[in-house]
């Protein structure tokens, strides 16, 4: 058993627990069976291109894990789509679930490394050739073509020691893996 | 059946260490040895491959280098022939051609048996190496039949290699050599690039390994790590040998031609899938990087050395790895007929009949003290010190490793 010296990390509050985290990595090395977690969306659809996700229980820890309420995320296509640009569309929200996910990164790292934040915005913008939805030209994909993030970050720390939080973020992050690396998709229907 | 008070697996720099003070102490011991000494460099390593660290710094036990290029890198005849002295000049009983087949406990100790017969042993130690199995990824089976596959204890040169394009998996110490190499014999390299640790073979006017070792970097103790795991697991820095002491990193091969590419991750109808993550794993290294090159400023600063130093403080360019990275590349389109996975080592535990090795395949132990009664284990990256695996890090684990087992001689004897 290490000890963490945490003299450090207790003088500055990101607001991350980062003692339940850490202990809760010691655990799961124990039982990498409580590790194996589910993570689920429903999704309805509304009217056109509008439709509105409902985000509740997961499972994890071995059990389900009931939240006391639920969630919804709608999206939308804009205008220039001739759609009625009630919500979002799925890449912006692709998007900020990246955003998200980094910056709660950010916040977990500089935690851990007893850096005190003081402002984190990001800004993200992702390049598509549209010809690929429209199915104009079977060479261009779908997808992005790249996605740029830009973190502006305000915190008591080095400019190298704010590039690493924004780099280890990264190598820890769940969207960023998804994106950058493939998944198997299985889709069925009744 | 023939018995040792110790029995030694392994006749490579550790065992030898071993060895050595196991004689000081007066501890009757042997050394089964599956081929001759320094049979991993022998017979599993590519011909071009030196030491990544100095002559200077190749020292055992009462042994170093005394030649007159204390800042040259031994090629693998030299280590050879080094280790296979040490041997000589330090009497070590090592028995040859004598391979280990099974290891199981017994009540007093362990019962070794090899090809040529059944040894007792009171305390075992495991010196057969960190690299003797190559570990390459299961999504090797995906890629077409056509495609030739090596592994690092498979590949010699680049004249093994078809003409045309190969695809290097892995970045680490081995992975740049064979890149620089074999793109330099007119192979097209595409070069998968994962995790990496980033370092400029000189510094400063001196060798990194001069810094490491100065700054105290290759004494730091397993018990001192907040994450030795982590640590462990650790890729070997990207360093070459050579008599002109280049500093090899992304930056050059990619001058040199070699496709830089991100961490392999599918192989789908002939086309090879990489990780998008590339700028960030460089981005990663730079950092960690100039963190030991601040390191080692500090130390210059604090020690009253910059008057001796005629080059101040710099940091090498960060790594670029140009606008437009492949995520894809389909190998009949490309070129490509063989593929070459650098993509690391591990211990071959396979005739150990002990419960000591847990799901990853890792032997459970505390600074080379085995969860077994009496059995060490030697040479893991960063077992005991952060140079464990390093030639250099064999004699200080042997007399901290031989004094825990000669306590436990003595009292056993009480």
């Amino acid at each position: 058993m290490r000890t963490i010296d945490n003299s450090a990390a207790t003088a500055v509050n990101n607001g991350v627990n980062v003692e339940a985290l850490l202990s809760a990595r010691e655990a799961l090395g124990n039982a990498p069976e409580a590790a194996q977690f589910k993570w689920r969306a429903s999704c309805v659809w509304l009217n056109g291109t509008h439709s509105r996700s409902t985000i509740g229980n997961f499972f994890g820890l071995t059990a389900e894990q009931a939240r006391d309420k639920t969630f919804t995320v709608e999206a939308d296509h804009p205008q220039v789509f001739a759609a009625e640009d009630n919500a979002p569309t799925p890449v912006e929200i692709v998007l900020s679930g990246l955003a998200s996910c980094l910056t709660a990164g950010v916040a977990a790292v500089a935690q851990r490394r007893g850096i005190q934040l003081h402002k984190v915005t990001a800004l993200l913008e992702a390049e598509m050739d549209i010809q690929g939805i429209l199915g104009m030209d079977d060479d261009v994909r779908n997808g992005f073509g790249a996605i740029r993030v830009h973190f502006d970050i305000l915190a008591d720390a080095s400019e190298d020691e704010i590039k690493a939080l924004v780099a280890q973020s990264q190598k820890r992050s769940a969207v960023f893996d998804i994106i950058t690396n493939p998944t198997n998709v299985f889709v069925t229907v009744n | 059946m023939r018995y040792a008070t110790t029995i030694i697996i392994g006749a490579g720099q550790s065992g030898l260490s071993m060895s050595k003070h196991l004689t000081a102490r007066s501890i009757d011991h042997v050394l089964l040895e599956r081929g001759q000494v320094a049979n991993s460099w022998r017979t599993e390593r590519w011909d071009s491959l030196r030491l990544l660290t100095p002559n200077w710094q190749t020292r055992l036990p009462g042994y170093g280098y005394a030649g007159d290029d204390p800042d040259g890198f031994m090629t693998k005849s030299e280590v050879i022939s080094f280790l296979q002295q040490y041997a000589d000049v330090s009497a070590a009983p090592v028995l040859r051609e004598t391979r280990v087949l099974r290891v199981r406990q017994e009540e007093h100790g362990y019962q070794v048996s090899t090809n040529l017969g059944i040894w007792r042993c009171q305390k075992l130690v495991i010196a057969s190496g960190a690299c003797n199995v190559a570990s390459v990824p299961s999504l090797s089976a995906a890629f077409p039949p056509a495609v030739i596959s090596l592994s690092l204890l498979q590949y010699k040169n680049p004249d093994q290699l078809p003409n045309g394009g190969v695809l290097i998996v892995g970045a680490s110490a081995s992975g740049i050599q064979l890149a620089r190499e074999i793109q330099a014999s007119g192979r097209p390299v595409v070069l998968s690039v994962g995790e990496h640790v980033r370092m400029p073979r000189t510094y400063r006017g001196r060798d990194i390994q001069w810094w490491m070792n100065a700054i105290g970097a290759m004494d730091v103790r397993y018990d001192s790590m907040e994450d030795i795991e982590r640590a462990r697991r650790l890729p070997s820095p990207q360093l070459i040998g050579t008599p002109e002491r280049v500093t090899v990193d992304l930056n050059s091969l990619r001058q040199a031609g070699v496709r830089l590419v991100g961490r392999i991750v599918g192989v789908h109808d002939g086309a090879v899938q990489f990780s998008g993550s590339l700028a960030n794993i460089c981005a990663l290294a730079d950092l960690k990087m100039n963190r030991l090159l601040s390191a080692i400023d500090e130390w210059v600063k604090s020690n009253g050395l910059i008057d001796e130093l005629a080059v101040p403080p710099y940091r090498p360019a960060a790594t670029d790895i140009g606008p437009d990275t492949e995520l894809s590349v389909n190998l009949m389109a490309a070129g490509i007929g063989s593929v070459i996975w650098a993509t690391g080592y591990r211990p071959d535990y396979s005739w150990l009949d002990v419960p000591v090795v847990d799901r990853k395949g890792r032997i459970q132990h505390d600074g080379g003290v085995v969860a077994a009664p009496g059995m060490y284990v030697m040479g893991l990256p960063f077992m005991r010190r952060r140079k464990s695996s390093f030639i250099d890090g064999a004699g200080d684990d042997a007399a901290d490793l031989a004094a825990h087992l000669n306590q436990n001689l003595t009292r056993a004897a009480a």
